[in-house]
């Protein structure tokens, strides 16, 4: 069965999106709690002092959907999931930084 | 369908001890989890560890399973014993753990719904990911993408089935590498009513052939001829919205970037791009250029190695 839908808009999950606690809990599939301990871990680092003014960015969303699979698919603890987190983004930073530095060598022959 | 070797697919033998089989899925998962691996066809493999791993971490499941015999081989044309086996009543999973496992998973030990009370199984549907191929192009102005989707659905009696979806998404501009677009209930389908899933889209970028985008910011290598760098100089310069005028000062050198400000992906603020020089010689054919570039070589004194020490 094929079904078409029109047009969609989406929201981009950037800087300038932010979201509360509860909306971040809910977007997660995780209790607030979950969320709070992620904070308190330093995996999240939400704008705002108390819970109830905590912003969260868009990019904070992916990063928190990430922390509950990598906690329940590879049993890992909160500190395990966000030294894995950590590491996964220096990863992701240095291969781009790679390609650009590779992009901007250009194409060289070898003796 | 086809029938699954779970222990073939973890690495152990079929007399396997539970802690064999937990060790050998964590390792597995490591290797293969969406989130880490960087491997071909990791999401694929993911599920079948995980769903050999939820059979045979079960002792009930696992004696179900090994009940079929081992005379099977992966992949050979499987038919579910008649009655579908005393053991499909035992199990009940949520529409998110069905939807990951395959038909024979599911021949097997059933998805459990329709038994009980109807509330009881209200389950929201799964959440799904999906990687969106876009150019730079489609990224600075913005794009509209047509996506088929598969969605696994679970019928009233726990049986599965696929179907196929078409989306036309909105690409808004400025999105960047990686970078995750959320559409609320566009996800797979809960079941007995309840709302849907969650779909992301994640960008990733195609290669361009001039630019490369890092983050917001565009880089390019231009190439200028010597008398350019040594002269200064205004040259034209693509960037994604159009040519631009770039004034190369007298006395550059090759590698040094030049700066185009907010000529980079949109944004608030948008990027930049950067442009990297790249001086090319021009090759020498006829004996007037070549005569030209001795002429060259005796006005200027030049040691192009005066700070290797040779």
């Amino acid at each position: 069965m094929v079904e078409t839908t029109k047009d969609l808009v989406g929201v981009v999950l950037d800087e300038a999106l932010t979201i509360t606690l509860a909306e971040l809990s809910d977007v997660c599939r995780a209790s607030d709690q979950t969320v709070r301990l992620m904070v308190h871990e330093g995996l999240l680092r939400p704008l705002g002092e108390r819970p109830d003014q905590w912003q969260f960015s868009g990019a904070q969303i992916r990063r928190a959907r990430r922390a509950v699979r990598l906690q329940r698919d590879l049993e890992l603890n909160l500190a395990g999931a966000a030294l894995a987190l950590d590491l996964l983004d220096q990863i992701d930073a240095l291969h781009a930084r790679i390609r650009t530095l590779e992009f901007q060598l250009g194409p060289h022959t070898e003796e | 369908m086809e029938y699954k070797d779970y222990y073939k697919i973890l690495g152990v033998p079929r007399d396997a001890r539970p802690d064999d089989i937990k060790h050998a899925y964590r390792r597995l998962a490591r290797k293969y989890h969406p989130d880490v691996s960087k491997e071909p066809n990791a999401e694929a493999r993911f599920k079948e560890v995980n769903e050999a791993n939820e059979v045979l971490k079960d002792p009930e499941k696992r004696a179900a399973y090994d009940a079929l015999g081992d005379q099977w081989r992966a992949g050979q044309e499987f038919r579910p014993p008649p009655g579908g086996g005393a053991w499909q009543r035992e199990y009940r999973f949520s529409a998110e753990d069905a939807s990951q496992f395959s038909d024979f998973f599911t021949s097997l030990f059933g998805g459990g719904f329709g038994r009980g009370s109807e509330d009881l199984f209200r389950q929201r549907g799964q959440d799904q990911t999906v990687r969106v191929q876009i150019s730079l192009e489609d990224a600075y102005r913005g794009a509209t993408r047509q996506l088929r989707l598969e969605t696994p659905e679970i019928d009233k009696h726990g049986r599965m089935s696929t179907r196929s979806r078409t989306l036309n998404v909105r690409i808004p501009q400025g999105v960047t590498q990686g970078q995750q677009i959320r559409l609320a209930g566009q996800g797979t389908p809960g079941s007995r009513g309840a709302p849907a899933g969650d779909l992301y889209l994640e960008i990733d970028f195609l290669p361009h052939h001039l630019f490369r985008a890092e983050g917001k910011d565009i880089f390019l290598r231009l190439p200028v001829a010597p008398w350019e760098a040594a002269l200064g100089a205004t040259v034209p310069v693509p960037t994604l919205g159009g040519s631009v005028s770039l004034r190369i000062p007298a006395g550059s050198q090759g590698g040094r970037h030049l700066r185009l400000k907010g000529r980079g992906l949109p944004g608030n603020p948008p990027g930049d791009e950067y442009v990297l020089l790249e001086i090319v010689v021009p090759p020498a054919h006829t004996p007037e250029e070549k005569e030209e570039f001795r002429r060259m070589a005796k006005v200027f004194s030049f040691d192009p190695r005066a700070k290797l020490g040779v």
